[in-house]
């Protein structure tokens, strides 16, 4: 595109895709999270070499790959511990941790509680479809109770995990629900995400288009939410718990100082440290 | 979540139309590319290939925008930030539309969608600039869109409609790590 230098010179979303070719199912959400989170960190005008994006198993644990930015695509439901250390170790980097519902609030369900408690300064991106999609349709951690399917005959029965409530009691201080067709919003909402200094927690509803045909109609019930962010996490949870999951927006922004990282104490030599454990 | 029906595109000059219009044909032959890969990606060949075809034809419409651009003696393009009635470009194709299955009248459907919707970008920019130059190379714009939206039409109607149980499949994708 012929355009002046000064358009040149700032990054597109495409400089944040590597070159390996998605294979998400056409009209899978996750897609679309893939474009909003390079849209995100185009606007935010960082370098890929100053992000690494973290993730565990799952259709949308493949994004690391699909990015030019560092990445870890690692252990299922272990993106978050793996993202915590790294941003401990390395504070400059700015830490995206990304995964699915099943990776995130299942096997990886006891990660979560403490990563919000903890309040390290990464973002927590959950495309959330309500399945596992990856592995032929199972239900997930948020599944809905009577959701039907060859797997589950009449539906598990099983109430649905809360992930942005949970979220809130254990600390997070950022919590925020999104659609993946809704790009501007998104995009919005993730780019807020990371300058929010702390734990962030963004659920991203993500229609699984092979599994979960019947989520194409999310995009007729998503809507904004009606008020404005709050400070307050227990007015936060109530509004959560009374809406009907599609109210979309940055639903909480708290105050609470983020886990210090960077290195404590005085260094030592490694002779002094191996002198410790001698016998 | 916008309120298409309620914007108006008012841009002031044809430099201005111009960097819009490259912007738009680039975005979508781009989505075209990748929606492409993603389709060969499920052994979908006839939409793969069909999206090829989409993405190289927006690409020679940037060719002949840029024409336009030699053609007004334009040397370089302002930077702009673009005015969409929607998130993304009147011309690229919603990702959360297709399906693995989908055969390729129902792929031209969606093309024809984008190309309705790039008609009535132009039209909607005609409607508000103040400049009558750039309203006439809006109206242009627009007219060819709206040739392009009968072209897809004729090239969609080769192709049979889609069964009633299209989507059903009784092995879908196992996508293994």
């Amino acid at each position: 595109m012929s355009m002046t230098a000064e358009t040149v010179n700032k990054p597109t979303p495409a400089d944040y895709r590597s070159g390996i070719k998605p294979i998400w199912c056409p009209g899978c959400g996750d897609y679309s999270v893939l474009l909003e989170i390079t849209k995100a960190l185009a606007t935010l005008e960082l370098r890929s070499e100053e992000v690494a994006i973290i993730s565990g198993i799952g259709c949308s644990s493949r994004i690391p790959a699909y990015s030019s930015c560092y990445g870890f695509h690692g252990v299922h439901g272990r993106a978050l511990p793996v993202a915590t250390g790294l941003k401990v170790a390395r504070p400059d980097l700015t830490v995206i941790a990304t995964g699915g519902d099943g990776d995130g609030f299942s096997i990886g369900g006891n990660h979560f509680l403490h990563a919000c408690r903890r309040n390290v300064n990464i973002t927590y991106i959950v495309m959330d479809n309500q399945v596992y999609g990856m592995t032929k349709g199972q239900a997930s951690p948020t599944t809905d109770p009577d959701w039907d399917s060859v797997l589950t005959p009449g539906g598990t029965g099983i109430r649905a995990f809360q992930p942005l409530v949970i979220a809130l009691a254990s600390g997070a201080n950022f919590v925020a629900r999104g659609f993946a067709g809704d790009p501007a919003g998104t995009t919005n909402m993730i780019i807020e995400g990371i300058r929010h200094p702390g734990f962030s927690f963004i659920q991203i509803l993500s229609p699984c288009a092979t599994f979960r045909p019947d989520q194409r109609e999310w995009r007729n019930m998503v809507r904004e939410a009606p008020v404005p962010f709050t400070n307050d996490p227990s007015r936060a949870a109530n509004r959560i718990m009374t809406d009907d999951g599609f109210n979309i927006g940055i639903l909480y922004r708290g105050d609470r100082p983020p886990y210090e990282t960077g290195r404590k104490g005085t260094p030592r030599d490694i002779d002094t440290i191996a002198e410790e454990f001698s016998v | 979540m916008s309120n298409e029906q309620n914007i108006q595109i008012n841009l002031a000059n044809i430099p201005q139309l111009l960097a819009h219009a490259i912007a738009l044909e680039n975005e979508a032959s781009e989505r075209y590319a990748d929606l492409a890969d993603l389709m060969e990606a499920h052994n979908n060949y006839d939409v793969a290939s069909l999206f090829k075809k989409m993405s190289g034809i927006e690409q020679l419409h940037v060719n002949h925008i840029q024409e336009m651009v030699k053609r007004h003696r334009i040397k370089a393009l302002p930077t702009v930030t673009y005015h969409w009635l929607s998130p993304e470009g009147p011309e690229t194709t919603d990702t959360t539309d297709l399906h693995y299955l989908m055969n390729p009248r129902q792929a031209l459907k969606l093309a024809m969608y984008n190309e309705q919707r790039a008609c009535d970008y132009y039209a909607n920019i005609a409607a508000h600039t103040q400049d009558e130059e750039t309203r006439r190379l809006a109206q242009e714009l627009s007219a060819e869109e709206a040739e392009h939206v009968g072209m897809v039409r004729v090239w969609m109607d080769k192709y049979p409609e889609p069964e009633a149980d299209w989507d059903q499949d009784d092995d879908p994708p196992f996508q293994p790590d």
